[in-house]
C-alpha cells in the first residue's frame, strides 16, 4: 500500500500563499498527472510531496505514514527532474548507484540493481560513460533509471520531457507509459502539456493558481468539464467560447455562431442574462454555402485542417475540418453544429451550467 | 565572437596596441632579469642584456707573462723572447682582437698583426687570435707588459650565478634556504584558507540558516578592508595570545587576509551549480556533508584551482606580511622577497646576484601560471556563462 494522501495542504512564502489548501488522494499504483499553466503551483506541490519544500500547513501521507515533516530521503520517493540533474562528474553507473551508496547498500547489491534498471531502460552499453557523452533521451533514461534503482514507493516526475525535442518526447512518453505498466508503482507526473497528461494519466489533476480545478480520468475531464478553465485546458485545439444570450423558452441565442438559436436542456438563468457557450473545434462543420463567418487562416495538417473563422461580432472560432470535408473557397463560410455538443458556463463564475 | 557579421569594432587596433604594449611592458624586465642572471659581472658592466645574444666589443687589459717567472723567457739567437696567448693568460675572455695598444691613452694604436716598438728596443706583436710575441735584445725584468685590447667576444652565458646562489653551501647570501622558507609559508597559507573557505562557501550558498544574507554581506564588506589597516592590531593580538612571530603567525595572517575573497569566489561558483543536482542528492539520501564532499567539491574544482593559484601567487610574492609577522634575528625564516630586499642593501651593485635572486623568486609564479592558466581563466569566468 503506497498511496498518497494530501489533506488541506497549504504553502506560503512569507505572506504570499501559493497553494490554497489542496485535498487529494492518489491510489496505489495510479499514474497521476498534475497539469496547469505555468505558475499554477503544480511543481511546488510536487516538491512538497518530495520534501524539497516545507509544507506550511496540512498533512502529506505516503502509504498511510505521515511524512509532512520527514526528510526527503526518508519519504520513499524518487524524483526525476526536468533538467535530468545528473551528477556530471560520475559515470552512468555511479549516477544510478549514488542513492543506494548513500544509504549504505552493499556494493554487490548496488551492481545488481543498477544492472537490472539499465536492462529495463536499455542503458547497458552506456554504463561507463559520463552524462556529457550521452544524448538528451539517454540522459533522461539515466535520470529515470536512477529513480528506479532506489525502488521507491512513489515516483515523482517534474516535467521530465520538456527539454527533449518533439520526436524524442513522443518516444519517451511511450517509454514512461511502458515503465509504469511494468513496475506498477505510484507515479506523480507534472506537465503543462495536456497531450502528455491525456495519454499517460489514470487521473488528471488540473490546477490553477494554487487550487485544484478538477480531478478525474482524462476522458471524464474532456467530456464533462466542471468549469470553463478545465474545458479550455483539456483538448487540443482548445475549446471555442462564444457569448450567448438566454431567451424565453430555454433557448440560447449565439451571435458568434451566426446568430444561431440552440435549445439547452440545462438549468439556464433568467431570460436576457448572458452565458458563455463552449464548443469544441471537432464538433463544428464548415458550411461553404453560408456567409456568417470570414475565414482568417487555414492550417492544413494533412488528415485534418484547422480553419480560423471570425464572426461578425468579433468572436474568433477554430474549426477542425476533415480531409474530405468541403473546403471553403471564398472568404465567407457558414458553420453548423449539433446543439447536443454545446457546453454552457455561467458568465460570472465560469462554472458549468448543468 | 569574431564570426558574428558586422560586429568588428573600429577600435580593434586600439585593443591590439594595448595588448602589445602590456606584453612588452611585462616582457622587457622579465627577459632582462633572465638574461642578466646568466651573465658575469663584467659582461653586465660593459654591455646591456639586450646585446648578450650578439658578439660584443670589449676593452680588456691583460698583462703579458711575467718575465721573472721561470721558463717564460727564451733566448733565441741574440734575442730574448716571450711568447704566448693573451686570452689564455686571462683565462676568461675569448674573442678576436681588432686593435690594441700598450698605453691607456692610446688603446687603439695598433691593428692586429702589427708590431709595436717599445722602449729599450723591445718589440711586441699581437695577432688577432691573441697570440703575442715580445722580443728584447737583453734579458727582460720587471712586471709583465700591459696590453690594452679591443676584442670582439662571442656571446657567453654562465650558470655560475645560479650555482653560487642556490647550490653553494658556503654562500651566506644564498637563496636556497630562503626558497624553502617561502615554500613553508606559501603551501599552508594556500591550503588552510581553501579548506575553510570551501566549507563556508557551501554553507553560505546552499544551507538555510538565519542571518545568512548578513554574513554574505559582511564577507563582501571585508573584501574592501585594506590589509595594511589590520597589520599592527593583528600583530599585537598574535603577541598577546602567544603566537608571536613565526610561521604559524604568518599562516594565520595570510589565511585571514585571503578568506574574504576565497569565500566570495567559491560561494558565487557554488551558488551557480544547478539546484536540481543538489536537490536530487538530497532525495537520494545524501547528508549535507556528503553532498559537499561528493557533489559540490568535485564540481567546484575549477573555482578551487583558480583561487589556489591566486592565493599561492600572492603569498609567494608577499613582502609586507612576511616583514611584519615573520621577523627572526637569526635569519632562519627569511623568505625570498625579504632576502632580495636585504641583498639590495648589501650587494646593491652586483646585478648578477640580484638578477639571479629575482629570477629564482619569479620562476615559481611563472611555472604555476603557465601550468594552470586554463583553470585561472575558467575559474574567473565561472558562473558568467551558463
Amino acid at each position: 500500500m503506497s498511496g498518497l494522501k494530501l489533506s488541506n495542504v497549504i504553502k506560503r512564502y512569507g505572506d504570499v500563499q501559493v497553494i490554497h489548501g489542496v485535498d487529494l488522494e492518489i491510489e496505489d499504483g495510479e499514474f497521476c498527472v498534475f497539469v496547469g499553466p505555468s505558475g499554477c503551483g503544480k511543481s511546488t506541490l510536487l516538491r512538497m510531496v518530495a520534501g524539497l519544500e516545507e509544507t506550511s500547513e496540512g498533512q502529506i501521507s505516503i502509504g498511510g505514514r505521515d511524512v509532512t515533516h520527514v526528510d526527503p530521503a526518508e519519504r520513499g520517493v524518487a524524483m526525476v527532474f526536468q533538467t535530468y540533474a545528473l551528477y556530471p562528474h560520475m559515470t552512468v553507473e555511479e549516477n544510478m548507484g549514488f542513492g543506494l551508496k548513500m544509504n549504505g547498500v552493499p556494493k554487490a547489491e548496488i551492481k545488481q540493481k543498477v544492472g537490472e534498471a539499465s536492462r529495463i531502460l536499455k542503458l547497458d552499453d552506456y554504463l561507463k560513460r559520463k552524462p556529457k557523452a550521452l544524448s538528451g533521451g539517454q540522459r533522461q533514461r539515466v535520470a529515470i533509471g536512477r529513480a528506479i534503482v532506489r525502488g521507491p514507493e512513489v515516483f515523482l516526475f517534474d516535467e521530465p520531457l520538456s527539454n527533449l525535442d518533439a520526436e524524442l518526447r513522443v518516444e519517451m512518453r511511450v517509454e514512461i507509459a511502458r515503465l509504469h505498466k511494468e513496475i506498477g508503482a505510484t507515479m506523480i507526473y507534472v506537465t503543462h502539456d495536456q497531450v502528455e497528461a491525456m495519454t499517460l494519466a489514470d487521473k488528471i489533476v488540473v490546477l490553477r493558481l494554487g487550487n485544484i480545478e478538477q480531478v478525474g480520468a482524462p476522458m471524464d475531464l474532456y467530456r464533462d468539464p466542471d468549469n470553463k478553465f478545465v474545458a479550455g485546458f483539456i483538448g487540443s485545439p482548445a475549446m471555442n467560447f462564444v457569448e450567448g444570450v438566454v431567451e424565453e423558452g430555454g433557448t440560447v441565442r449565439m451571435p458568434g455562431l451566426g446568430d444561431a438559436v440552440a435549445p439547452a436542456s440545462v438549468a439556464l438563468p433568467a431570460a436576457g442574462s448572458k452565458v458563455i457557450v463552449g464548443l469544441r473545434p471537432q464538433h463544428i462543420r464548415v458550411d461553404p454555402e453560408g456567409d456568417s463567418h470570414t475565414v482568417d487562416i487555414t492550417e492544413s495538417l494533412g488528415g485534418v485542417s484547422y480553419v480560423y473563422a471570425n464572426a461578425a461580432n468579433g468572436d474568433r472560432l477554430v474549426v477542425e475540418a476533415r480531409e474530405d470535408d468541403p473546403m471553403p473557397r471564398g472568404g465567407k463560410v457558414g458553420l453548423s453544429f449539433d446543439p447536443a455538443n454545446l457546453f454552457f458556463f455561467d458568465a460570472e463564475t465560469e462554472k458549468r451550467i448543468r | 565572437m569574431d564570426n558574428i557579421a558586422g560586429s568588428k569594432s573600429s577600435l580593434q587596433w586600439a585593443v591590439q596596441l594595448s595588448v602589445i604594449a602590456l606584453v612588452l611592458l611585462w616582457l622587457f624586465p622579465t627577459v632582462g632579469l633572465l638574461v642578466s642572471s646568466f651573465r658575469t659581472a663584467d659582461q653586465i658592466a660593459t654591455s646591456g642584456w639586450w646585446k648578450a645574444m650578439f658578439p660584443s666589443e670589449q676593452n680588456l687589459v691583460i698583462r703579458a707573462a711575467d718575465p721573472d717567472d721561470e721558463g717564460v723567457q727564451v733566448q733565441q739567437g741574440d734575442l730574448w723572447v716571450i711568447e704566448g696567448n693573451l686570452f689564455a693568460l686571462d683565462g676568461r675572455s675569448q674573442g678576436e682582437i681588432s686593435v690594441w695598444g700598450t698605453s691607456s691613452r692610446e688603446i687603439d694604436a695598433y691593428a692586429a698583426g702589427e708590431t709595436a716598438e717599445l722602449k729599450d728596443g723591445q718589440q711586441l706583436t699581437v695577432e688577432a687570435n691573441g697570440d703575442y710575441r715580445l722580443t728584447a735584445p737583453e734579458q727582460m725584468t720587471g712586471r709583465g707588459q700591459r696590453v690594452f685590447l679591443t676584442a670582439v667576444a662571442p656571446p657567453e652565458f654562465t650558470l655560475d650565478n645560479y650555482h653560487s646562489m642556490l647550490l653553494d653551501p658556503n654562500n651566506s647570501e644564498g637563496m636556497a634556504k630562503a626558497f624553502f622558507n617561502t615554500l613553508t609559508v606559501t603551501i599552508p597559507a594556500t591550503v588552510i584558507p581553501i579548506l575553510i573557505a570551501a566549507f563556508a562557501a557551501y554553507a553560505l550558498a546552499w544551507m538555510d540558516f538565519p542571518g545568512r544574507a548578513i554574513l554574505i554581506a559582511i564577507v563582501v564588506g571585508l573584501l574592501v578592508v585594506p590589509l595594511q589597516l589590520a597589520l599592527i592590531p593583528l600583530l599585537k593580538f598574535h603577541n598577546n595570545i602567544g603566537i608571536g612571530k613565526g610561521y604559524l603567525g604568518v599562516w594565520l595572517a595570510h589565511t585571514g587576509f585571503g578568506l574574504p575573497l576565497a569565500i566570495y569566489l567559491l560561494r558565487n561558483y557554488m551558488a551557480g551549480l544547478p539546484r536540481d543536482i543538489i536537490e536530487n542528492a538530497k532525495v537520494d539520501g545524501a547528508s549535507d556533508f556528503q553532498i559537499f564532499t561528493r557533489i559540490i567539491l568535485p564540481l567546484s574544482f575549477p573555482a578551487l584551482a583558480s583561487f589556489a593559484i591566486f592565493q599561492f601567487l600572492w603569498t609567494w610574492n608577499d613582502l609586507l606580511v612576511a616583514k611584519v609577522f615573520l621577523i627572526d634575528a637569526s635569519g632562519e625564516t627569511t623568505v625570498m622577497t625579504n632576502k632580495i630586499v636585504e641583498l639590495l642593501g648589501t650587494r646593491g651593485g652586483n646585478w648578477e646576484i640580484l638578477a639571479t635572486a629575482a629570477f629564482v623568486s619569479i620562476a615559481m609564479p611563472l611555472l604555476v601560471f603557465f601550468a594552470m592558466q586554463r583553470y585561472l581563466v575558467r575559474g574567473l569566468l565561472a558562473g558568467s556563462v551558463k
